[in-house]
């Protein structure tokens, strides 16, 4: 799997963000920031994707669809929190209706903060992801030769 | 003539940047019915103002959506000045003004690329994208902030611009207009894009008035209703503002009317530069607004009409905070748009409202 550590593709899901990451996250995607160059890929589909973003915090209706997305995506799989609502829960992070940051549906292996986050820091997050990446896919070859 | 069958549409889907949930009654390839689902994204932030003073809610008010963000800052700020009577210095409310029409431009831009993404002209999407980069740039520029700015308070604004700045943004917005020309020449008269927006989820005059359209979605079916005719605000000081008009009523004629009401927008930042007035830029506001006060606003946002109401209760907490948000009163008018719609054409129609999901369910 190591063609996936230098074209990794993305998934971007708005828990209950309010637009501020997710416009970020594709404003990284596109000419200003232009993570394609790495290789970075956006896709709509769960299934082609190795890296999951997700924005925003995790809310009774919503933490069904994350887990589902995520339950659909094939291993090895990172999941980043972009932004400080999907790391904590941030500025609503005592809303009724707002459970927390998205590590209470779905194990998140790199946080991106700010409000809204940087393209920078969304950038730096997704080279950390691909670190993560590669250790999990190595990981799963040695596990399926020991199996 | 099959079955009808009911196909799901997001709420996770290529098209939608945000979370909204569709079922769609399908016949053939002809849509039925449309049956929206919404709540994704509800967070109930209007709760907040019994744990945020007025001052603080400000924030939380800049957060209702990231796109219209200095509109909802300012929106709330108007309301609250006027439930306890503040007059805010001139130059803060030319300033306002002029941020809120590069919010505009910048929530424009953005929508036409995503509209753009959503029938596979992804190379159109990039070039608006890229030059929404640069409207970008003067907000980074003027405020500190990409999308969030919070440089509204109550009682005025917190950073000023000088003249440096001012030119500088005259500057960019020159060079923005011939490479959007060059957008606006794709949208309007590329034949692949047309055959994918002409004719396409029509709604009558009737229709729109019927169900309470409002913004640029109401503006392409005729009907004139920008609330910056209201001319509250900065927008006194236009020599004069007529508002963009076509009465199509289908997807081209929503492209059309936003990808003018840019060039308009532009025109209007330069008619305020010219006549910024010189003096403060915030006024100091103490005290706490009446108990039972009631104020009402009416903002233009770039998805259309916003309204909000505050209710003070003797205390720096209000009794209650209502926003009533563009894209939850045009929800029905998509509705009705979709009904007989090709299937591939859901996604045009669907974006053509500018749908702004955190807006409507807060």
């Amino acid at each position: 799997m190591a063609f996936a550590s230098k074209s990794p593709w993305v998934i971007h899901y708005d828990a209950s963000s309010c637009n501020g990451c997710d416009i970020e996250v594709l404003a990284a995607l596109c000419p200003g920031f232009d993570a394609e160059r790495f290789g970075v890929i956006n896709t709509g589909n769960p299934k082609h994707a190795d890296i999951f973003l997700v924005t925003g915090s995790v809310n009774e209706r919503n933490i069904s669809v994350i887990k589902e997305i995520y339950d659909q995506m094939v291993e090895p799989k990172v999941v980043v929190a972009c932004g400080i609502c999907a790391c904590t829960g941030g500025i609503f992070h005592d809303c009724y209706n707002v459970i927390g940051g998205v590590d209470k549906a779905i194990p998140v292996d790199v946080y991106a903060p700010g409000c809204a986050v940087r393209p920078e820091a969304i950038i730096d997050a997704v080279v950390q992801a691909v670190g993560i990446l590669d250790e999990k896919s190595k990981a799963l070859a040695a596990a399926r030769k020991g199996a | 003539m099959g079955k009808a069958t009911v196909i799901p549409f997001g709420p996770q889907h290529p098209v939608l940047p945000e979370p909204l949930h569709l079922d769609l009654v399908v016949e053939d390839e002809k849509v039925l019915e449309a049956i929206p689902q919404i709540g994704f994204v509800h967070r109930g932030l209007e709760k907040l103002v019994e744990t945020r003073d007025y001052n603080q809610f400000i924030y939380v008010a800049e957060r209702i959506c990231g796109i219209c963000a200095f509109g909802h800052s300012m929106g709330y700020a108007e309301t609250v000045e006027r439930l306890m009577g503040v007059q805010i210095p001139p130059r803060a409310e030319v300033l306002r003004a002029i941020w809120h029409e590069l919010s505009r431009i910048h929530s424009h831009v953005l929508w036409m690329g995503l509209a753009a993404d959503a029938f596979g002209f992804e190379s159109l999407f990039m070039h608006c994208w890229r030059l929404r980069e640069r409207v970008l740039d003067v907000f980074e520029k003027t405020t500190g902030g990409r999308v969030i700015f919070s440089v509204v308070k109550v009682g005025g604004v917190v950073r000023d611009i000088d003249e440096g700045q001012f030119a500088e943004m005259k500057r960019v917005l020159e060079g923005i207009k011939s490479d959007y020309r060059q957008i606006c020449n794709a949208f309007l008269k590329d034949a692949s894009v047309k055959n994918r927006t002409v004719g396409v989820g029509y709604l009558s005059r009737e229709d729109a008035l019927e169900l309470s359209m409002v913004g640029p979605f109401a503006r392409a079916s005729n009907v004139n209703n920008d609330a910056r005719m209201l001319r509250n605000g900065g927008y006194a000081y236009l020599e004069g503002f007529e508002p963009i008009l076509d009465d199509q009523g289908d997807c081209y004629a929503r492209v059309k009317v936003r990808a003018l009401e840019v060039l308009q927008s532009i025109d209007i930042i330069e008619e305020l530069i010219s006549k910024v007035p010189q003096g403060e830029i915030a006024v100091p506001v103490k005290g706490s607004p009446a108990d039972g006060a009631e104020s009402s606003n009416v903002v233009e946002q770039p998805r259309g009409e916003c309204y909000y109401y505050a209710r003070g209760n003797g205390t720096k907490f209000l009794d209650r905070m209502r926003m009533r948000t563009p894209t939850s009163q045009n929800l029905a008018g998509m509705v009705k748009a979709l009904e007989g719609c090709d299937l591939a054409d859901v996604n045009m129609i669907v974006l053509t409202i500018d749908p702004c999901i955190s807006c409507t369910e807060r």
